[in-house]
Protein backbone atom coordinates (compact mmCIF):
# COMPACT_ATOMS: atom_id res chain seq x y z
CA UNK A 1 0.00 0.00 0.00
CA UNK A 2 2.64 2.53 1.05
CA UNK A 3 4.76 1.57 -1.96
CA UNK A 4 1.86 2.51 -4.25
CA UNK A 5 1.54 5.89 -2.54
CA UNK A 6 5.28 6.49 -2.89
CA UNK A 7 5.18 5.38 -6.52
CA UNK A 8 2.30 7.68 -7.38
CA UNK A 9 3.86 10.69 -5.66
CA UNK A 10 7.17 10.13 -7.48
CA UNK A 11 5.42 9.43 -10.78
CA UNK A 12 3.29 12.56 -10.49
CA UNK A 13 6.43 14.59 -9.72
CA UNK A 14 8.24 13.09 -12.72
CA UNK A 15 5.38 13.64 -15.18
CA UNK A 16 4.54 17.10 -13.81
CA UNK A 17 8.12 18.32 -14.03
CA UNK A 18 8.44 16.85 -17.53
CA UNK A 19 5.34 18.76 -18.61
CA UNK A 20 6.72 21.90 -16.99
CA UNK A 21 9.98 21.40 -18.88
CA UNK A 22 8.34 21.24 -22.30
CA UNK A 23 5.61 23.83 -21.70
CA UNK A 24 7.61 26.68 -20.14
CA UNK A 25 9.31 28.82 -22.76
CA UNK A 26 12.18 29.98 -20.56
CA UNK A 27 15.06 27.46 -20.84
CA UNK A 28 16.36 28.18 -17.34
CA UNK A 29 12.99 27.07 -15.95
CA UNK A 30 13.29 23.99 -18.15
CA UNK A 31 16.69 23.18 -16.64
CA UNK A 32 15.31 23.56 -13.09
CA UNK A 33 12.32 21.34 -13.93
CA UNK A 34 14.79 18.76 -15.26
CA UNK A 35 16.46 18.74 -11.81
CA UNK A 36 13.09 17.90 -10.19
CA UNK A 37 12.48 15.20 -12.81
CA UNK A 38 15.91 13.61 -12.30
CA UNK A 39 15.46 13.70 -8.52
CA UNK A 40 12.11 11.92 -8.66
CA UNK A 41 13.54 9.32 -11.06
CA UNK A 42 16.37 8.78 -8.54
CA UNK A 43 13.63 8.11 -5.97
CA UNK A 44 12.11 5.54 -8.33
CA UNK A 45 15.53 3.87 -8.61
CA UNK A 46 15.60 3.63 -4.81
CA UNK A 47 12.18 1.97 -4.88
CA UNK A 48 13.50 -0.49 -7.45
CA UNK A 49 16.40 -1.41 -5.17
CA UNK A 50 19.09 0.25 -7.29
CA UNK A 51 20.72 2.41 -4.63
CA UNK A 52 24.01 2.84 -6.48
CA UNK A 53 22.24 4.07 -9.62
CA UNK A 54 20.16 6.52 -7.57
CA UNK A 55 23.37 8.00 -6.16
CA UNK A 56 25.01 8.04 -9.59
CA UNK A 57 21.93 9.71 -11.03
CA UNK A 58 22.04 12.51 -8.47
CA UNK A 59 25.80 13.01 -8.76
CA UNK A 60 26.15 12.78 -12.53
CA UNK A 61 22.86 14.20 -13.78
CA UNK A 62 21.72 16.61 -11.10
CA UNK A 63 25.30 17.61 -10.35
CA UNK A 64 27.44 17.62 -13.46
CA UNK A 65 24.98 17.79 -16.35
CA UNK A 66 22.76 20.42 -14.76
CA UNK A 67 25.75 22.68 -14.03
CA UNK A 68 26.69 22.32 -17.70
CA UNK A 69 23.17 23.17 -18.86
CA UNK A 70 22.75 26.17 -16.56
CA UNK A 71 26.20 27.43 -17.55
CA UNK A 72 25.40 27.11 -21.26
CA UNK A 73 22.04 28.85 -20.81
CA UNK A 74 23.67 31.68 -18.88
CA UNK A 75 26.36 32.10 -21.56
CA UNK A 76 23.96 32.01 -24.49
CA UNK A 77 21.03 33.87 -22.87
CA UNK A 78 18.58 32.26 -25.30
CA UNK A 79 15.60 33.45 -23.25
CA UNK A 80 14.74 36.06 -25.84
CA UNK A 81 15.06 33.69 -28.78
CA UNK A 82 11.63 32.11 -28.70
CA UNK A 83 9.66 35.29 -29.19
CA UNK A 84 7.94 36.67 -32.23
CA UNK A 85 5.75 34.84 -34.70
CA UNK A 86 6.57 31.21 -35.33
CA UNK A 87 7.58 30.71 -38.98
CA UNK A 88 6.78 27.01 -38.84
CA UNK A 89 3.56 27.03 -36.89
CA UNK A 90 1.83 24.52 -39.18
CA UNK A 91 4.56 21.91 -38.73
CA UNK A 92 4.80 22.56 -35.00
CA UNK A 93 1.08 22.02 -34.49
CA UNK A 94 1.70 18.39 -35.47
CA UNK A 95 3.80 17.83 -32.33
CA UNK A 96 0.97 17.28 -29.78
CA UNK A 97 -0.82 14.63 -31.87
CA UNK A 98 2.49 12.91 -32.65
CA UNK A 99 3.47 12.83 -28.97
CA UNK A 100 0.03 11.52 -27.99
CA UNK A 101 0.21 8.89 -30.73
CA UNK A 102 3.61 7.67 -29.53
CA UNK A 103 2.33 7.54 -25.94
CA UNK A 104 -0.74 5.53 -26.98
CA UNK A 105 1.37 3.13 -29.05
CA UNK A 106 3.80 2.54 -26.18
CA UNK A 107 0.93 2.07 -23.71
CA UNK A 108 -0.62 -0.43 -26.13
CA UNK A 109 2.66 -2.35 -26.37
CA UNK A 110 3.00 -2.37 -22.57
CA UNK A 111 -0.59 -3.57 -22.12
CA UNK A 112 -0.31 -6.29 -24.76
CA UNK A 113 3.24 -7.32 -23.92
CA UNK A 114 3.80 -10.98 -23.18
CA UNK A 115 6.59 -12.66 -21.30
CA UNK A 116 6.63 -10.06 -18.56
CA UNK A 117 6.82 -11.55 -15.08
CA UNK A 118 3.42 -11.01 -13.50
CA UNK A 119 2.77 -9.70 -10.03
CA UNK A 120 5.20 -8.46 -7.46
CA UNK A 121 8.94 -8.31 -7.94
CA UNK A 122 11.16 -11.09 -6.65
CA UNK A 123 13.16 -10.22 -3.54
CA UNK A 124 15.91 -7.82 -4.42
CA UNK A 125 19.29 -9.46 -4.97
CA UNK A 126 22.38 -7.96 -3.38
CA UNK A 127 22.67 -5.56 -6.27
CA UNK A 128 25.75 -3.48 -5.50
CA UNK A 129 28.17 -6.38 -5.18
CA UNK A 130 26.64 -8.20 -8.13
CA UNK A 131 26.75 -5.00 -10.19
CA UNK A 132 30.44 -4.44 -9.48
CA UNK A 133 31.32 -8.07 -10.20
CA UNK A 134 29.44 -8.03 -13.49
CA UNK A 135 30.93 -4.69 -14.50
CA UNK A 136 34.50 -5.90 -14.03
CA UNK A 137 34.11 -9.38 -15.49
CA UNK A 138 31.57 -9.84 -18.23
CA UNK A 139 31.23 -6.17 -19.20
CA UNK A 140 34.87 -5.20 -18.66
CA UNK A 141 35.51 -4.38 -22.33
CA UNK A 142 32.50 -2.03 -22.76
CA UNK A 143 33.42 -0.49 -19.42
CA UNK A 144 36.91 0.33 -20.67
CA UNK A 145 35.48 1.56 -23.98
CA UNK A 146 33.36 4.01 -22.00
CA UNK A 147 36.51 5.64 -20.65
CA UNK A 148 37.80 6.00 -24.22
CA UNK A 149 34.47 7.58 -25.19
CA UNK A 150 34.66 10.07 -22.34
CA UNK A 151 38.25 10.94 -23.26
CA UNK A 152 37.25 11.46 -26.90
CA UNK A 153 34.33 13.66 -25.81
CA UNK A 154 36.63 15.71 -23.58
CA UNK A 155 39.21 16.25 -26.33
CA UNK A 156 36.46 17.08 -28.83
CA UNK A 157 34.87 19.64 -26.51
CA UNK A 158 38.24 21.30 -25.85
CA UNK A 159 38.84 21.46 -29.59
CA UNK A 160 35.41 22.96 -30.24
CA UNK A 161 35.52 25.49 -27.44
CA UNK A 162 38.98 27.00 -27.99
CA UNK A 163 39.33 30.40 -29.59
CA UNK A 164 39.57 30.45 -33.36
CA UNK A 165 43.01 30.89 -34.84
CA UNK A 166 44.91 30.14 -31.64
CA UNK B 1 3.95 -2.67 -7.69
CA UNK B 2 3.97 -4.18 -11.13
CA UNK B 3 6.32 -3.88 -14.06
CA UNK B 4 3.56 -2.36 -16.18
CA UNK B 5 3.26 0.68 -13.92
CA UNK B 6 6.93 1.56 -14.41
CA UNK B 7 6.79 0.93 -18.15
CA UNK B 8 3.69 3.13 -18.52
CA UNK B 9 5.35 5.94 -16.58
CA UNK B 10 8.46 5.65 -18.76
CA UNK B 11 6.30 5.71 -21.93
CA UNK B 12 4.58 8.88 -20.70
CA UNK B 13 7.86 10.65 -19.90
CA UNK B 14 9.35 9.53 -23.23
CA UNK B 15 6.37 10.89 -25.19
CA UNK B 16 6.55 14.20 -23.30
CA UNK B 17 10.25 14.39 -24.16
CA UNK B 18 9.51 13.78 -27.84
CA UNK B 19 6.89 16.53 -27.70
CA UNK B 20 9.50 18.87 -26.23
CA UNK B 21 12.06 18.02 -28.91
CA UNK B 22 9.49 18.68 -31.65
CA UNK B 23 8.17 21.97 -30.28
CA UNK B 24 11.28 23.71 -28.91
CA UNK B 25 12.86 26.34 -31.10
CA UNK B 26 16.17 26.88 -29.36
CA UNK B 27 18.83 24.21 -29.48
CA UNK B 28 19.37 24.06 -25.71
CA UNK B 29 15.66 23.31 -25.24
CA UNK B 30 15.92 20.47 -27.74
CA UNK B 31 18.85 19.01 -25.78
CA UNK B 32 16.76 19.23 -22.58
CA UNK B 33 14.01 17.22 -24.31
CA UNK B 34 16.54 14.58 -25.38
CA UNK B 35 17.68 14.32 -21.74
CA UNK B 36 14.10 13.59 -20.75
CA UNK B 37 13.80 10.81 -23.34
CA UNK B 38 17.07 9.16 -22.29
CA UNK B 39 15.93 9.30 -18.68
CA UNK B 40 12.71 7.47 -19.56
CA UNK B 41 14.78 4.72 -21.20
CA UNK B 42 16.80 4.41 -17.99
CA UNK B 43 13.61 3.89 -15.96
CA UNK B 44 12.71 1.01 -18.29
CA UNK B 45 16.15 -0.62 -17.97
CA UNK B 46 16.17 -0.43 -14.16
CA UNK B 47 12.58 -1.75 -13.95
CA UNK B 48 13.43 -4.70 -16.22
CA UNK B 49 16.55 -5.43 -14.19
CA UNK B 50 14.51 -5.52 -10.99
CA UNK B 51 11.58 -7.57 -12.21
CA UNK B 52 13.65 -10.11 -14.13
CA UNK B 53 16.23 -10.32 -11.35
CA UNK B 54 19.03 -9.62 -13.84
CA UNK B 55 21.73 -7.14 -12.81
CA UNK B 56 22.87 -6.63 -16.43
CA UNK B 57 20.13 -4.00 -16.84
CA UNK B 58 21.80 -1.87 -14.19
CA UNK B 59 25.14 -2.16 -16.03
CA UNK B 60 23.45 -0.94 -19.21
CA UNK B 61 21.95 1.98 -17.29
CA UNK B 62 25.43 2.95 -16.09
CA UNK B 63 26.65 2.93 -19.70
CA UNK B 64 23.65 5.01 -20.77
CA UNK B 65 24.44 7.61 -18.11
CA UNK B 66 28.08 7.83 -19.24
CA UNK B 67 27.08 8.15 -22.90
CA UNK B 68 24.53 10.84 -22.00
CA UNK B 69 27.25 12.86 -20.30
CA UNK B 70 29.41 12.70 -23.43
CA UNK B 71 26.42 13.61 -25.62
CA UNK B 72 25.47 16.64 -23.54
CA UNK B 73 29.05 17.91 -23.34
CA UNK B 74 29.62 17.66 -27.09
CA UNK B 75 26.12 18.94 -27.92
CA UNK B 76 26.41 22.03 -25.74
CA UNK B 77 29.91 22.74 -27.09
CA UNK B 78 28.53 22.60 -30.64
CA UNK B 79 25.66 24.92 -29.66
CA UNK B 80 28.13 27.41 -28.17
CA UNK B 81 30.31 27.32 -31.30
CA UNK B 82 27.20 27.84 -33.49
CA UNK B 83 26.21 30.78 -31.29
CA UNK B 84 29.68 32.26 -31.68
CA UNK B 85 29.53 32.05 -35.48
CA UNK B 86 25.86 32.75 -36.26
CA UNK B 87 24.79 34.73 -33.13
CA UNK B 88 21.69 32.57 -32.75
CA UNK B 89 20.66 29.29 -31.14
CA UNK B 90 17.33 29.14 -32.96
CA UNK B 91 17.25 25.70 -34.57
CA UNK B 92 14.91 26.92 -37.33
CA UNK B 93 17.50 29.37 -38.63
CA UNK B 94 20.31 26.80 -38.77
CA UNK B 95 19.43 25.50 -42.24
CA UNK B 96 22.76 25.80 -44.06
CA UNK B 97 22.59 22.18 -45.22
CA UNK B 98 19.11 22.54 -46.61
CA UNK B 99 18.85 21.36 -50.20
Amino acid sequence: MSTWVAFFVLAALAVGSALGLVLRRNPIHGALFLVVNLGSVAGLYLMLGAEFLAAAQVIVYAGAIMVLFVFAIMVLIPGKEETGPDPRRAVRLLAPPLGALLCLLLAFVVARGTGAPAGAAPPAPATLGALGRLLFTRYLFPFELTSVLLLAAMVGVLLLARKRGS
Amino acid sequence: MSLGAYLTLAALVFAIGLFGVLTRRNAVGILLGIELMLNAVNINLVAFARFHGDVAGLVFTLFTIAITVAEVAVGLAIVIVIFRVRRTVDADRLDLLRG
